[in-house]
């Protein structure tokens, strides 16, 4: 039982809080601009290497270093809107689809030219985890990770339930036409929902290198799990996102588990097969997710 | 023939190869995307299942892997595109319900789990060590023969998928596919079945993706999973039909033909790099393809020969007026 807490319960919720974080920006952007964003594991990538300069530059802990990479990664993300997907707003979305599948190779090449491609991480030496209540271990970082996904997910809720801002972001996401109607500012809203998609998007990267390490691919390998985490909460829910990415997360470490037999009921292999799995599964039999999302 | 002009004619033969390999990849890419509309983005799936299906078909028998069963290549590309087929079949008769992002989001999943199977199951494809020793057609006819004889058959295979394609472009078929691509909804209402017809032009894109992946395979005599990497294969691709000018057949081969010449021609310039700089500089060509899709996408939307909208032949009143009826429910592009 305790095995099962400390080698597959807790990873999974790691992992959920990563995918999470990606998704809410999936979802939001999709809600908010109509199209499935397919750079955005990229600027989780970056989110995590802008982090990495700070800490090998000012020797400052990676969670330190997490917001400044979340204010960069925003910044670089309202520049790629403006220059690489505003001029396609008017015609059909699927442009920008494809828009993004170029800014996914820009962004992913450049990460690979400042940092270089080989494998890294923040800190070397191995971290002993802590120990509570005898055998129930828990990593330190696996505190800091769920820990600051909770924080930065309340404060997403209380600015969605709030601001000003977050209140038209909500109302845009469920009618952009009626949103416009009532004179939000929705060039506003939309360069806000850029900064708190990417930022995000740039601490759930920056986690994963506190979590693992640091290599060019792994926002890519990101993506996928977190449209499925996406539109499993139904797309243009935040909500939803979170739960989808817990879900997914979990999902993915539990298949490993000894369930049956004492064989893993999935060969550790097919880990990221899950996630794919479950999104076209959701994809084909509840496009609309499990908190009903819009379909686009 | 002076040695001097011997290594750049071997250049060109590779070039064109290649090149022509992509093509055939891009007219798959065109009848799903340029003709109906279908935003495939696994290609780097039905690539990868057309290069193992001919690998595994043509090459000697192996402890390594399943077979090989040492079987002619001209069976193993018509096995590829069986294959790569079948499996489009399977995928489209669920997924093409789905709206144009949706599917492509559920068509990298499928590819990304075909890549797991191919790096997973050892047993049927030796795992990431990859499948050697496929055989090259006419190998034994030695420098330059056996490269142009490659050639000549890429490019046989190319001008079969155009007229192919173009054949069917001029049929009802093809004006089908333009009106389900423009409007689904109106093309449901004269009778056509829109979910069968975009199967078709699905299964028949994807054998051509399938039939390129096996050519890429036979050229290099080796395939493993890293080939099959979405870089390479889909966003290529996508690059290349677009740059190309979607929608039209010879775009599809101009596309592959110039952003390849592009990739080449750039890795010439950086091999004259200092060493330190050679493996960075491969990362700014895919910076540079990037920004060329971009500078494509929004100053030359249409890509190098844009689509040509099909002649209408000259019909009676009553069926013209129907026609037009259906041209004229085309938004605005």
């Amino acid at each position: 039982m305790l095995e099962f807490v400390n080698f597959y319960l807790i990873p999974g919720l790691v992992l959920g809080s990563i995918y999470a974080l990606g998704a809410i920006g999936v979802s939001l952007l999709f809600g908010i601009l109509r199209f499935a964003h397919f750079a955005h594991g990229d600027l989780m990538t970056l989110g995590a290497y802008l982090a990495l300069s700070i800490v090998v530059g000012f020797g400052w802990p990676a969670i330190a270093a997490l917001p400044l990479a979340v204010l960069g990664t925003a910044a670089v993300a309202v520049g790629i809107d403006r220059v690489f997907y505003r001029p396609f707003r008017a015609g059909p979305t699927i442009i920008v689809v494809i828009a993004s599948f170029g800014v996914t190779l820009m962004v992913r090449s450049v990460v690979q030219l400042v940092w270089g491609v080989e494998i890294t991480s923040y800190q070397t030496g191995i971290q002993r985890p802590l120990i509570f209540f005898d055998a129930l271990r828990i990593a330190e970082r696996h505190f800091y990770i769920v820990g600051g996904a909770v924080l930065l997910v309340a404060t997403l809720h209380l600015f969605l339930t709030r601001s000003r801002m977050g209140k038209a972001m909500r109302a845009m996401s469920d009618d952009p036409d009626l949103a416009r109607v009532t004179g939000i500012d929705t060039a506003r809203v939309i360069a806000w929902t850029w900064v708190i998609g990417a930022g995000l998007a740039a601490a759930g990267g920056v986690f994963l290198g506190i979590d693992t390490q640091l290599n060019p691919n792994m926002g890519w390998n990101l993506l996928l799990p977190i449209f499925a985490a996406a539109i499993l909460g139904g797309i243009g829910r935040p909500y939803g996102a979170i739960a989808g990415g817990m879900v997914i997360g979990m999902a993915e470490e539990l298949s490993v588990y000894p369930w049956i037999t004492d064989q893993p009921l999935l060969s550790p292999g097919y880990k990221t097969a899950v996630a794919f799995g479950l999104m076209v599964a959701i994809l084909i039999w509840r496009p609309s997710g499990l908190f009903r999302g819009r379909v686009f | 023939m002076p040695d001097a002009l011997f290594g750049p004619m071997m250049y060109v033969i590779a070039l064109l190869t290649m090149g022509g390999i992509y093509a055939v990849i891009a007219l798959g890419l065109n009848v799903q995307w340029g003709l109906t509309g279908l935003f495939n983005a696994g290609i780097a799936g039905f690539f990868a299942i057309g290069a193992y299906t001919s690998a595994l078909l043509t090459a000697p028998d192996s402890p390594n892997h399943l077979g090989g069963f040492g079987l002619p290549i001209a069976l193993g590309l018509a096995g590829s595109m069986l294959a790569a087929g079948i499996i489009a079949y399977g995928v489209g008769r669920i997924c093409l319900r789905l709206r144009s992002d949706y599917l492509a989001i559920a068509t990298i999943g499928i590819a990304e789990i075909l890549r797991l199977i191919l790096k997973n199951e050892a047993w049927l494809t030796n795992g990431p060590r990859g499948i050697a020793s496929i055989p090259r057609p006419f190998e034994s006819l030695g420098q330059p023969w056996a490269q142009l004889a490659f050639l000549a058959i890429v490019v046989a295979l190319v001008l079969v998928a155009y007229l192919a394609i173009e054949r069917g472009l001029n049929a009802p078929w093809g004006r089908v596919m333009r009106a389900i691509r423009e409007n689904d909804v109106a093309a449901a209402a004269t009778g056509k079945d829109v979910a069968r017809f975009r199967l078709q032009a699905f299964v028949f894109g994807s054998m051509f993706m399938g039939l390129g992946g096996a050519l890429m395979a036979h050229s290099f005599k080796f395939i493993g999973p890293d080939a099959t990497e979405p870089l390479m294969t889909t966003f290529l691709v996508w690059v290349m039909l677009i740059v190309g000018g979607s929608g039209n057949n010879r775009g599809a081969i101009l596309g592959p033909l110039v952003v390849w010449t592009i990739w080449s021609a750039t890795e010439l310039v950086t091999n004259r790099l200092p060493p330190e700089w050679i493996t960075r500089a491969s990362y700014i060509r895919v910076f540079l393809i990037g920004l060329l899709l971009q500078i494509v996408m929004q100053r030359f939307a249409r890509g190098l020969l844009p689509e040509r909208p099909p002649v209408v032949a000259a019909t009676p009143p009553a069926a013209a007026g129907a026609v037009s009826a259906r041209e004229r429910k085309k938004p605005a592009e």
